[in-house]
């Protein structure tokens, strides 16, 4: 009974750092352009939505069912073992994402994780292939279409209503509006993310005979999973607030608000008729349109264009890490120990190299990584080029424009060679920025060249 | 394999219908709220049709958050 009682223990704490990531991951779907129009201060507008997140963990006490929504067969019995190598890929992919500053699914991240955990313990036919398609691909698909069209009407509409209107007399009605909508986002989020995670602690609770089945989670799984949920979103994914809020186009307070209302209209038509929606893939679907609905809005394509392939990869790539957890800690307590010692290295890893290149409420609104080409602002080279790195580093932002990075790499690679003719005593200023690791693969092998 | 085409229609028009409506009333009523006559004084029926509009999308905003909490 000893150590079932340590492993719960560790699930559940695994739980609430899955809860926390989810929290800081999707604070942009509420916040991004309430923040990039100046419509709040970051810290302000980060506080808020924390309070709302906590607030709507105790709006509703319907408690999610299955936490997998059917895709794996619980009913088979789902050892806490399972879960907790479902938890480790999710937080993984959610980290992972959020250094490379993309907003994807926490739900599909935690959807994934728990079928490939099912599929390394128990096998294919545990995994429910047309509930994969019905609730992952077409929600994927159709999220920001719905979103983006709504939001391009709208903000085509809103424009063309208030064109004879004075910029500063709107300004405060768009506040007011923007602040509105986003709060409802933020309120829905606490509702149904917060939701997940209760259910994953009770379930793991109910596996380990601490609670009866089919009873509903206790307060403090209730509170907790608030708190670590609110904590997290006060934390602030800085990074995929940049990308949403100026990555992906420049938002005006009427596009913004425009936005944020078809975000909240979306998503609440969308939990309400029973179609649920990724709320990430809502909020960027609604951005985009926000951008495509101004006379003159450019949305940056290839920014939008890696979102999309980071939300491809987020049910593959947290599930290949829970299914290798899983095969892990099926070993026995060694196993589930080596799990949780890896997860955490991993881990505080991301959160190094994410010091290497801080942002905070201080940069958030700093939008000139998106637009000037300067090879020094290039993400530096991570070390272990592994599998997920690589992954990772294919779907990243370009923080220069990939396109505009690609010239610049052409560039530094010409002047590189010229030095190479040359044979100057100091190394031209390009080839000092790849020497900092600025460079690509590809370039690294052409190093040899140079004297 | 099952698709729910149907209440993704609904999704989509609901959310459609929702957004344009939200948005013009709101917008309406910011241009209705900060007209004024050509003296500079306070249009009243301008006003008040601003006022209304503001009230129909408080009423949308409690009719969402109700069904957050439902």
């Amino acid at each position: 009974m000893e150590h079932i009682t340590l492993l719960i223990g560790i699930v559940i704490v695994t739980a609430l750092v899955f809860d926390f990531t989810n929290g800081f991951h999707d604070t942009a779907n509420a916040m991004a352009t309430t923040i990039s129009t100046g419509a709040l201060k970051p810290k302000v507008a980060v506080g808020m939505s924390a309070v709302l997140n906590l607030v709507g963990a105790f709006l509703s006490i319907e408690v999610a069912k299955t936490i997998s929504s059917g895709i794996i067969d619980e009913s088979a019995g789902v050892r806490p073992e399972v879960i907790f190598a479902g938890l480790v890929g999710a937080v993984i992919w959610n980290l992972l994402t959020w250094l490379a500053g993309l907003p994807s699914s926490s739900s599909h991240a935690l959807m994934g994780g728990l079928i490939g955990a099912t599929v390394a313990s128990v096998g294919m036919g545990a995994v429910n292939g047309g509930v994969v398609v019905m609730k992952v691909l077409i929600p994927a698909l159709t999220a920001p279409l719905v979103a983006g069209i709504a939001a391009t009407l709208s903000t085509r509409l809103t424009y063309r209503v208030a064109r004879n209107a004075d910029e500063q007399q709107t300004f405060k009605g768009y506040r007011a509006g923007q602040i509105t909508s986003a709060a409802l986002v933020s309120l829905a989020h606490g509702t149904n993310d917060a939701q997940k995670t209760m259910g994953v602690i009770t379930l793991a609770l109910v596996t380990g005979g601490a609670l009866a089945p089919g009873s509903d989670p206790p307060v403090w799984v209730i509170a907790s999973a608030g708190i670590a949920i609110a904590l997290g979103t006060y934390l602030g994914g800085w990074r995929i607030i940049r990308t949403m809020g100026k990555g992906i186009t420049d938002i005006q307070p009427p596009q913004g608000f425009a936005a944020q209302t078809s975000a909240a209209a979306t998503i609440l038509a969308s939990s309400h008729i029973g179609f649920s929606l990724s709320t990430t893939h809502v909020c960027s679907g609604a951005v985009m349109g926000a951008g495509l609905g101004r006379k003159g809005g450019v949305v940056r394509w290839s920014t939008a264009g890696r979102m999309v392939v980071g939300w491809g990869l987020t049910l593959p790539a947290a599930g290949l890490v829970a299914a290798g957890s899983a095969l892990l800690a099926g070993q026995g307590d060694w196993g589930v120990a080596t799990v949780a010692v890896l997860a955490l290295v991993i881990c505080l890893g991301i959160w190094a190299r994410s010091r290497r290149e801080p942002v905070d409420h201080t940069n958030v609104n700093d939008d000139s990584v998106f637009d000037e080409p300067s090879p020094g602002a290039a993400l530096p080279e991570p070390e272990p080029a592994g599998v997920v790195t690589t992954a990772m580093r294919s779907v990243a932002p370009p923080p220069a424009g990939a396109a505009q990075s690609g010239e610049a790499e052409t560039a530094a690679t010409q002047e590189a060679l010229a030095a190479v003719d040359g044979a100057p005593e100091q190394p031209p200023a390009a080839v000092r920025a790849a020497e900092t690791g600025a460079e690509t693969p590809q370039r690294a092998g052409s190093a040899p060249l140079l004297p | 394999m099952h698709i729910d085409w149907g209440a993704l229609g609904e999704v989509f028009g609901v959310s459609l219908l929702a957004t344009v409506v939200l948005v013009g009333l709101f917008t309406v009523g910011i241009v209705g709220g900060s007209t004024r006559r050509a003296d500079g004084s306070v249009h009243t029926p301008a006003r008040v049709g601003a006022y209304a509009c503001y009230a129909l999308c408080a009423g949308a905003v409690a009719f969402g958050i109700w069904l957050i909490a439902a």
